[in-house]
């Protein structure tokens, strides 16, 4: 009876994900009139290469001097002789250039195999370490808030899941209109409180203000879900430790800090995971908001592994890159083991 | 608690205060759905007005149903409804049956390999659907199905732009397998045995005894599946092209590619925007409140696997 689940799970399941792994050492497209090859570790090589260049001054033969341009900056010389095509620096070639840090007068370049794929696995770790506490934290503060026996407290409950039922479309295109810079709902109240002394913000235009944004947003959508899952530890805590703790002369903060944290230990490690996780896999609101930009500010591993898979028809790279995107998620979920474990 | 009356003006303070950020909160989730209903009622031009006063969230001004009528002129909104509606319901129903026999195999009957099967299936639990996108995508652009052509059955190659590559790998699912499990777990083993004494199948017990004590596991299950599927971005918008089997969310997209003021003149129509996201959003919030305890104990339910 187990047979037609079974059966799905491999064709749907098992299969891609092994097709993943193989995938990635090819170099499969969606159609391709040549036929697939092995290319070994090339698309890693591709994704994960990082090399320093360090260039120093170029002499001006005039006056033995380092040179200058006509603002005054010292001049490199151009780091795209390097990495085409130079037979002195094969190690350098198809490199892009990530960026660049000046020691004294010399100049260090950060050398890339994928500008833009690095950049991405940045903003997907930026986003993650931003949202990870404070999403988590701003939903036991809400579950805090609605654990109460207080007369129409549910309809409180009611309201801060709302979002989470809605689509990720639908609220990504409804906060395109709030960050909107043409009279968009954010920059009407900013402007409205402040008696337009605020002038109007391109909040998803602006490459500061981008990636926060979405943040806003995601937490926004998502924070009602863990909200839930806090609420559903809370009411594990037995009450009478409560009143013991009463009893004993302990406060509210005491209360929280020896009986509540302590009883949420592991509701509060599976909220952080599973937040981790689906923060790693930023991609909707990204695909829907900004489409990465602006300057690749806003882009995520997985929005590269659409681009690149999807998009641009490369299986091969975009199966690479799903694999890098699963090895980040497998190392949470052994932290998460090696937590859960030590409880005894 | 006993203390509360010992503590009075104290505590008076403290409800205040949380009852102030409790309302506080609520208008925060709450502006931005508000705003969606409201302007989806409004003339786009009022909807850009209105953003610097308090009428954004008023139903005021030039008040019609305009902006729906406009979304079904301008897309095929009601075929993209129907679709999500087809997709959503086949999935859910297809979900059901094959993943709580799969739980009742594994938690129920008795055979050979059964833990080894089940930890698999848990442990496939960690590979997050973004993984197996890409290549998936490779996969169902190989499959046979079997089509009509020229009244006669013929095999094809590909479910690109399909219901099938829409339904199928979301059928069975590792979670949906595993609450069912725990379920089963749950009801009395002595059920079955009388079952067997009066000469009941296996997939007897299943249908006429399990399935029926196990509204809860259904319930949970038919949300948790419900809400991706309707929800689904990703996998659509890489396996469908042609506007006749395209969900409502890819075709929001399509949509606001062509209410977002591309040529035509004039800027974004975002009062017709509003309305095909409130089209959209409705049935799922309706269902929401309608079921809210279902929704939130299945939320709650994924919390607790260990």
């Amino acid at each position: 009876m187990a047979g037609p689940a079974i059966l799905l799970l491999i064709t749907f399941l098992a299969v891609p994900f092994v097709l993943a792994f193989v995938l990635s050492f090819t170099n499969q497209r969606l159609l391709s009139p040549n036929p697939t090859e092995f290319v070994g570790t090339q698309n890693f090589a591709r994704l994960l290469t990082v090399q320093l260049l360090t260039l120093e001054p170029e002499i001006d033969p005039a006056t033995g001097e380092p040179g200058r341009d006509a603002v005054g900056n010292l001049v490199y010389p151009r780091v795209r002789d390097y990495t085409r095509r130079n037979p002195d620096h094969p190690e350098l070639d198809g490199l892009q250039e990530y960026m660049d840090i000046r020691i004294g007068e010399s100049k260090v370049v950060v050398l890339v195999g994928d500008a833009v794929f690095l950049r991405s696995l940045i903003n997907t770790l930026v986003f993650t370490l931003v949202i990870v506490p404070v999403q988590g934290g701003l939903a036991l503060l809400l579950a805090l808030l609605v654990n109460s026996r207080m007369r129409g407290v549910n309809v409180f409950r009611t309201v801060y899941f709302v979002p989470v039922v809605m689509s990720m479309v639908v609220v990504s295109l409804l906060w395109r209109f709030i960050y909107s810079p043409q009279g968009g709902l954010l920059n009407g109240i900013i402007g409205t409180i402040t008696f337009g002394a605020v002038k109007p913000v391109d909040w998803l235009g602006d490459t500061a203000l981008a990636l926060p944004a979405v943040m806003l947003m995601s937490m926004w959508q998502a924070v009602g879900f863990q909200m839930v899952i806090w609420l559903a530890g809370l009411q594990l805590i037995p009450p009478n430790l409560y009143e013991a703790a009463a009893i004993d002369g302990a406060g509210r903060v005491a209360q929280f800090k020896h009986v509540t944290w302590p009883g949420l230990r592991n509701t509060a490690i599976f909220i952080f995971i599973t937040i981790t996780i689906a923060a790693f896999g930023l991609f909707t609101q990204i695909d829907v908001m900004t489409r990465g930009g602006p300057l690749d500010a806003t882009s995520t591993v997985i929005f590269q592994a659409v681009e690149h898979g999807f998009r641009k028809q490369d299986l091969a790279y975009g199966s690479a890159i799903s694999v890098v995107f699963f090895i980040l998620v497998l190392l949470v979920a052994l932290v998460q083991r090696r937590l859960t474990r030590e409880k005894a | 608690m006993a203390t509360s009356s010992v503590r009075q003006p104290h505590e008076r303070a403290f409800r205040t205060g949380r009852f102030v950020a409790m309302v506080a909160f609520a208008a925060f989730f709450l502006f931005p759905i508000v705003f969606m209903f409201v302007s989806s009622f409004k003339p786009n031009e009022d909807v850009l007005r209105d953003t610097t006063s308090f009428r954004a969230f008023l139903p005021v001004g030039d008040i019609s149903l305009n902006n729906y009528g406009d979304v079904f002129e301008d897309v095929p909104a009601g075929l993209f409804i129907f679709n999500s509606l087809l997709i959503t319901c086949t999935t859910v129903a297809l979900g059901l049956v094959v993943n709580s026999m799969a739980g009742f195999a594994l938690s129920r009957l008795r055979w050979r390999g059964r833990n080894l099967i089940l930890t698999i299936i848990i442990a496939t639990l960690i590979v997050p659907f973004e993984t197996v996108a890409i290549p998936l995508l490779l996969v169902v652009s190989k499959l046979p199905w079997i089509g009509v052509a020229d009244g006669a059955l013929t095999i094809e190659q590909g479910w690109l732009n399909s219901y099938q590559v829409q339904i199928l790998p979301f059928a069975a699912n590792a979670f949906s397998i595993f609450l069912f499990a725990q379920f089963f777990k749950t009801l009395p083993m002595e059920l079955d045995e009388a079952a067997r004494v009066d000469g009941a199948s296996g997939l007897q017990i299943y249908w006429r005894i399990i399935m029926p004590l196990s509204g809860p596991a259904i319930a949970s299950v038919a949300i948790l599946t419900f809400l991706p599927i309707w929800n689904a971005y990703l996998w659509p918008l890489m396996v469908v092209q042609s506007e006749g089997v395209r969900p409502v969310m890819v075709g929001l997209q399509y949509f606001f590619k062509v209410a977002g003021g591309g040529g035509g003149g004039g800027g974004v129509r975002w009062g017709e925007i509003m309305a095909y996201l409130s089209l959209v959003t409705l049935p799922v919030l309706i269902l929401y409140l309608a079921l809210q305890r279902a929704f939130v104990e299945s939320i709650a339910s994924s919390g607790v696997k260990e």
